[in-house]
């Protein structure tokens, strides 16, 4: 029997706002435990939450770069458990009146641009970690990430395979940093991701039993712990078994998926409206003032380069996967350079250098400007192409502009015909015997005189002027004869 | 024992240069002295400190007169008013309890908005009052501590849950204290000591700092003498908080400007269909008697009615329980307060919460999270929250029609130590009168109406719109003013 995979998301992403979602303690991640706490975030009697109105524009902006629509009229909600990271015995989440509703995220899956719905996008805190020795004597616990404003994004049951998973969640790191609502650090725990994944026989419409996968600290394993939970599954069914539906985490050493909990432990969250707040209303001039900070969006922004500089959708792709890399882009070609050469420059050499030092495109040593007077350089033929990337690793290096190296290096070509010509002359006159072979018919003596040349020239001069000069001095010299 | 002094007349003797204030912090924790053995309306008394910060303001009491007569005003601030605060509102650096084991060594890293205020209102706190635990009950026999007594009559319960509140102010060891109010919790108490006892509107004062019982009931307010004390009080603890979202954006107004005497005019509310199992006759008779004096004076009765008051005791148990169900999670032993050890983190939670809190709070702990649990929470919490808008919706009809509403604060005056606590039910529906007020979000307050014939104080209760405090203040003040009798002494402490 053949199988269809279904997959749905969840993913929770910390808002990089200055402070705390209910309390005004701030949010930065990496310092020492319990030194970003007050009596609110610890849960101290008597204290109470006052929501962080820049959480509230972060979320909207988020959910209206997801397509969502915004409920305007929200509210807050506990949802009570224990646990020791969690100060109140409750954590202030959004359960019936989610900030946004039913958006999508398109993703382009080998060339096919697919929509994976949204059902909700809301807002809540975040806990506290846990630490628990290895010999389980003891726990410590660090509230400093308690009270960090979070999202939560839920997908629809949309996501067909491991593969479109991972690049569903690329996407909407892709979009939050196209938001700037997030630095969406999995391996920091600012992005974290929990999947919900089924298989069902192919024409079935009922889904089959599902497992949730916890737990995953990288994009690649998102796509390794379902591959695996996905075979082990079709394992299953194959031989007529029935899969148990269960919490699984995926372990990174043993690369495989294990079970956490049965459903049976499952929590009864006891929702109900959080009684300390006040009902949320976004007013439309306040949707309107977030509205207007959203960025032109990633896949608008693909299209665009497409159509405005005929990239290639792989170009196009590269250039829009971060918004700066595409502001880059677009100030080179602003500057007067051809958008081919800007995008094989941006992709190759200035990112490939940035990569090797493992630094973002804000780090970039050579300006926008800076490169479209390197790439004019080239087009009019003053460098060669192999020269310019020379040029650019010295720009890089040193900082200094593509003149300054240029001239530096002695490098420029020599394309001018009144510098050219005299030489052209002195070598024809000193290598008669190549000019003799040349008219004897041998194409081959051209190379040699065209050497000779560069070698008086220290290389400089343009290969394809001298070749031009020298073959109109010697077709003079032929009609002569 | 003589009269208490109130508030104002501490102020009007301190103003003439009388007095100061180190005289009347010295005359409270003499008289806490000599009956609080007997009372035990205190769980803390912090006399050095308060007699430190008394004398700092000796010194500044020339500057404060001098600042009076420029102004004219005869109560500028509460400037050197000893009070009490109830032991559910946090005092940075100084222990607060809840009367709970499982707080019994907490020290709060902050202070409640309404110390802070009272702090800059130059009022001289001398310690924090008795009640039942995280304000669980009607007697104060639910705190972990010690019985508090009432002033007039060691044999009976003060009312709860500012049970210590109450007793303090009707015992005159304080001129006021602040309580909370969460189903009739400044009220009962005060009607059960002959005191005045004010629950703001919701919103009216800050919560931040009061630990909650019940967050969209809790209300802090003043136990006073009188109703003008209780005015002038109020007057220092409320106003909006950016700490407490729910706190309601009010400008300052004069709340003893309307305070007359005059009530001429005004319409008077009674609701006939309003009744409680084992009413106390003698109650009622007071209450209609207090009707009967307003009347006198020019006010004209109304009939009102509040259909759904039947089922607010219903869905005031309800609400309060689930909500008191999540607030107090946060007492597991991880972070501060009591921690009983044990095998696994379950096992700790279970020890600690087992052995740190009473059977009152467990009882509600357990009715709440029955209440919320999936399956009934339709059937049980969002009733009672729509019940919550129907009575409501009774009140806004009702006050259509007149500017206060009278009816007794208690079915019957203070029982006796144990009388009710083998039924808790028949306890809890006791609350018929004063859970309407908490659910509606409304202000009510306390004015003693008579002594019944055992000798115990009666409590008239006024409600009033939302945020207007200062035509109820004013109806009950010219109660006060026109009733005819002064309260007798509490005579439990004689002889």
């Amino acid at each position: 029997m053949e199988f269809e995979t279904v997959i749905g998301l969840e993913v929770h992403v910390e808002l990089n706002t200055n402070t705390k979602i209910f309390c005004s303690c701030k949010t930065s991640f990496g310092d020492p435990p319990n030194t970003h706490v007050c009596p609110v975030c610890t849960g101290q009697p008597g204290s109470l939450p006052v929501l962080n109105e820049r959480a509230v524009d972060m979320a909207v902006k988020a959910a209206l770069a997801l397509h969502c629509q915004i409920n305007q009229d929200c509210k807050f909600d506990r949802k009570n458990y224990f646990y020791p990271d969690l100060p109140k015995g409750y954590q202030i989440s959004q359960f019936d009146q989610p900030i946004g509703e039913h958006g999508y995220l398109e993703i382009d899956v080998h060339g096919d641009r697919k929509r994976i719905g949204i059902t909700r996008l809301h807002l809540e805190e975040d806990a506290g970690k846990s630490q628990h020795a290895a010999d389980g004597s003891h726990t410590l616990v660090d509230y400093n990430r308690t009270g960090v404003p979070l999202i939560e994004i839920v997908s629809e049951p949309d996501i067909r395979t491991p593969e479109e998973a991972r690049l569903y969640l690329e996407g909407i790191r892709e979009m939050m940093h196209y938001c700037d609502v997030s630095d969406c650090r999995m391996e920091e725990g600012s992005l974290r991701c929990d999947a919900n994944i089924s298989l069902r026989p192919v024409g079935q419409q009922e889904f089959g039993l599902k497992t949730e996968l916890k737990n995953i600290n990288s994009f690649r394993f998102v796509q390794k712990g379902l591959e695996y939970e996905e075979q082990r599954q079709r394992e299953i069914l194959a031989v007529g078994g029935e899969v148990v539906q269960e919490t699984r985490r995926f372990d990174d050493v043993s690369q495989t998926t294990l079970t956490m909990r049965s459903k049976e432990e499952a929590h009864d969250y006891r929702y109900f409206p959080e009684p300390d707040l006040v009902g949320l209303h976004i007013d439309d001039a306040w949707l309107a003032r977030v509205r207007a900070t959203l960025p032109e969006l990633p896949m608008e922004k693909r299209d665009r380069y497409i159509r405005q500089y005929q990239l290639p959708a792989y170009d196009a792709g590269v250039l829009t996967s971060d918004l700066a890399i595409g502001e880059y882009f677009e100030a080179v070609v602003a500057a007067g350079a051809d958008a081919k050469s800007a995008s094989n420059w941006v992709m190759g050499d200035l990112l490939g250098y940035l990569n090797g030092r493992s630094e973002g495109i804000a780090a970039t040593p050579v300006a926008a400007v800076e490169l479209a007077e390197l790439i004019a350089f080239i087009a009019a033929d003053r460098v060669s192409i192999k020269q310019g990337k020379d040029v650019f690793k010295v720009m890089c290096e040193t900082g200094k502009d593509a003149k300054t190296v240029i001239r530096e290096a002695g490098m420029e070509q020599i394309s001018d015909m009144s510098t050219l010509l005299p030489l052209v002359d002195a070598v024809l006159a000193s290598n008669p015997k190549s000019v003799q072979d040349f008219l004897g018919g041998k194409e081959k003596a051209l190379g040699a005189l065209v050497g000779q040349l560069m070698k008086a020239t220290q290389g400089q001069a343009n290969p394809g002027v001298v070749n031009q000069l020298l073959r109109d001095r010697l077709n003079a010299l032929k009609a002569v004869e | 024992m003589g009269k208490p002094y109130t508030v104002k007349q501490m102020l009007v003797s301190m103003a003439s240069g009388d007095t100061q204030p180190s005289d009347w912090t010295q005359h409270s924790l003499g008289i806490i002295e000599n009956t609080d053995d007997k009372i035990g309306a205190f769980l803390q008394v912090n006399g050095e400190q308060a007699l430190q910060r008394a004398h700092q303001l000796d010194d500044q009491a020339a500057h404060w007169r001098a600042s009076l007569s420029t102004t004219g005003a005869t109560t500028q601030g509460l400037f050197g008013i000893p009070y009490a605060l109830k032991d559910n509102m946090c005092t940075k650096g100084m222990g607060t309890t809840a009367a709970s084991q499982i707080l019994a060594n907490y020290i709060p890293p902050y202070s409640a908005t309404v110390a802070e205020k009272l702090t800059q209102a130059n009022g001289v706190m001398l310690g924090k009052t008795n009640l039942d635990e995280f304000a669980m009950g009607s007697s104060t026999e639910h705190s972990a501590f010690q019985k508090t007594h009432n002033p007039y009559n060691l044999n009976r319960v003060p009312g709860g849950s500012s049970g210590g509140s109450a007793a303090a102010v009707a015992a005159g060891m304080v001129p006021f204290a602040l309580g909370s109010d969460t189903g009739g919790s400044i009220r009962q108490p005060a009607a059960f000591c002959g005191v005045v006892g004010l629950k703001p509107t919701y919103g009216r004062v800050s919560r931040f700092g009061l630990i909650a019982f019940a967050s969209s009931l809790d209300q802090i307010g003043p136990l006073t003498q009188t109703v003008e004390d209780a005015a002038l009080v109020l007057q220092y603890i409320s106003g909006p908080d950016p700490l407490d979202s729910t706190s309601a954006p009010t400008v300052t107004e004069d709340f003893t400007r309307l305070l007359t005497g005059e009530v001429k005019g005004l319409r008077i509310g009674i609701v006939r269909d309003i009744s409680a199992v084992g009413m106390d006759p003698q109650v009622m008779t007071a209450v209609d008697k207090a009707v009967a004096v307003l009347a006198g004076a020019g006010a004209q009765v109304v009939d009102v009615a509040l259909p759904h008051s039947a089922y607010a005791v219903a869905s005031y148990y309800l609400v309060a329980p689930a909500e008191a169900s999540s607030n107090l999670a946060r007492y597991d032993g991880v972070r501060y307060g009591r921690r009983v050890e044990g095998e696994t983190l379950l096992d700790m939670y279970e020890r600690t919460r087992s052995e740190g809190f009473g059977m009152e709070v467990k009882r509600r702990i357990m009715i709440g999270t029955y209440a919320l649990s999936s399956g009934y929470y339709d059937a049980y919490y969002k009733r009672a929250q729509q019940m919550r808008t129907l009575i409501r919706q009774d009140f806004d009809e009702a006050f259509q029609k007149c500017d206060v509403i009278a009816m007794p604060t208690t079915p019957s005056p203070a029982f006796a130590f144990e009388e009710k606590s083998a039924n808790p039910l028949q306890l809890y529906l006791d609350d018929i009168f004063t859970v309407p007020a908490n659910l509606a979000g409304l202000p009510g307050i306390n004015v003693p109406c008579g002594m019944s014939n055992e000798g115990l104080p009666m409590g008239l209760q006024l409600l009033g719109k939302a945020f207007d405090e200062s035509t109820l203040l004013q109806v009950a003040h010219g109660y006060e003013q026109l009733r005819g009798f002064t309260m007798p002494s509490p005579h439990g402490l004689e002889g």
